[in-house]
């Protein structure tokens, strides 16, 4: 059984008991145990990384080992939102749709330097720097692209997260829809969604320094 | 095999009176007025039949002028590409649309005309391909300047 934040019973009582047929788990726990087991991604790529999520899929490296393998196809059957790719500010409106189409609980895995921050397309005209600045992004996984190691690297840790979290929490938080984002003159208007994202998380030359070169 | 391009030039302005081609490093320089019927003419032409266009891009060269570039191959005669280049002033960037000579050119002057601002006459749908539809300016422009997404 994975960490059992809210168990009352001790770890050894519970071990005896056990061997005796008696399960003791609490009720975030078995939640928790099942929807990390069985996160369905969401079946769509935007770019290159795609290739390396269906890579993922298949046998050599099989993602069904970590309950994954179900690419949904439709938004409203799917748990977790791979954003595998470039962002476009063209693609950016139907990314942030099919997100609220998804139901609660949801997941967003970044993957890749462009889905996380416009990667080698920074300084471009048509590309969104980072998907968070519209929808909240759980994991980021670096890479160009990245491996399936890598993806699977991700997964696991979304499955860390989902086992210390607690579902009734973060359903009573959820948000609702995300603000769509429209297309205007020269980019996306808003450019940023303030729920999620603020400009100290900018990949700016000033957030970038290095802190501990220190002064000169 | 591709014939030399001072043959294609020399065909060309024979048949075609009052034309004057220049050679630029193996391209053929066409003066805007007389791109279409020097497409046709390399279309029909039993000599050359360059009957596919293969590539159709523009290039930005500020400050006066923008080009537009075309590679013709035949897949009748098998060779190709032959390059074709129109020189246009930036402030005034129309020039005759090739779609009626070869249908494929559609697309990629509806690309051109996205990015680039070409204004093709006589296409039959010209309008952005690759940006939205309220998308304003060139973006492939050298003097375009994009929106700071951390303002």
């Amino acid at each position: 059984m994975a960490e059992n934040p809210g168990a009352a019973v001790d770890e050894g009582v519970r071990s005896e008991l056990q061997k005796q047929g008696v399960y003791l788990t609490t009720w975030d726990g078995l939640v928790n145990w099942g929807r990390s087991n069985s996160v369905w991604p969401m079946q769509f790529g935007l770019a290159c990384c795609a290739i390396e999520m269906i890579a993922s899929a298949a046998s050599r490296f099989d993602i069904a080992r970590f309950g994954s393998e179900i690419f949904r196809a439709s938004p409203r059957q799917a748990d977790l939102m791979i954003v595998a790719g470039t962002v476009t500010k063209k693609m950016a409106p139907q990314v942030v749709r099919l997100y609220n189409q998804m139901p609660e609980p949801k997941y967003v895995i970044s993957m890749g330097a462009c889905a996380t921050s416009g990667g080698p397309f920074h300084k471009g005209y048509n590309v969104l720097k980072g998907v968070d600045r519209y929808i909240p992004v759980d994991v980021y996984i670096a890479g160009c692209p990245p491996t399936p190691q890598s993806l699977l690297d991700g997964l696991i840790r979304l499955q860390e997260q989902l086992r210390t979290r607690s579902l009734p929490a973060e359903v009573a938080k959820k948000k609702g829809e995300y603000t769509i984002p429209a297309y205007g003159p020269r980019g996306l208007e808003p450019k940023s969604n303030p729920e999620v994202w603020n400009p100290s998380m900018a990949a700016t030359p000033a957030n970038l320094t290095n802190p501990a070169a220190g002064p000169a | 095999m591709l014939p030399p391009v001072e043959e294609i030039k020399t065909h060309l302005e024979s048949l075609l009176p009052g034309l004057t081609l220049t050679v630029e490093s193996g391209a053929l320089i066409v003066p805007p007025g007389q791109l279409l019927s020097v497409c046709r003419t390399l279309k029909d032409s039993e000599r050359f039949r360059l009957d596919y266009l293969s590539n159709l891009a523009a290039a930005d060269y500020p400050p006066e002028r923008i080009e537009v570039v075309y590679h013709l191959c035949s897949m009748a005669q098998k060779h190709g590409p032959v390059t074709l280049k129109v020189k246009l002033p930036r402030e005034n960037t129309a020039v005759a649309s090739v779609v009626p000579v070869w249908r494929g050119a559609e697309f990629q002057e509806r690309e051109a005309y996205d990015l680039y601002g070409v204004k093709f006459e006589g296409h039959p749908d010209l309008r952005r391909i690759l940006m939205w539809d309220e998308f304003e300016g060139y973006p492939m422009r050298k003097d375009y300047k994009h929106e700071d997404q951390d303002a």
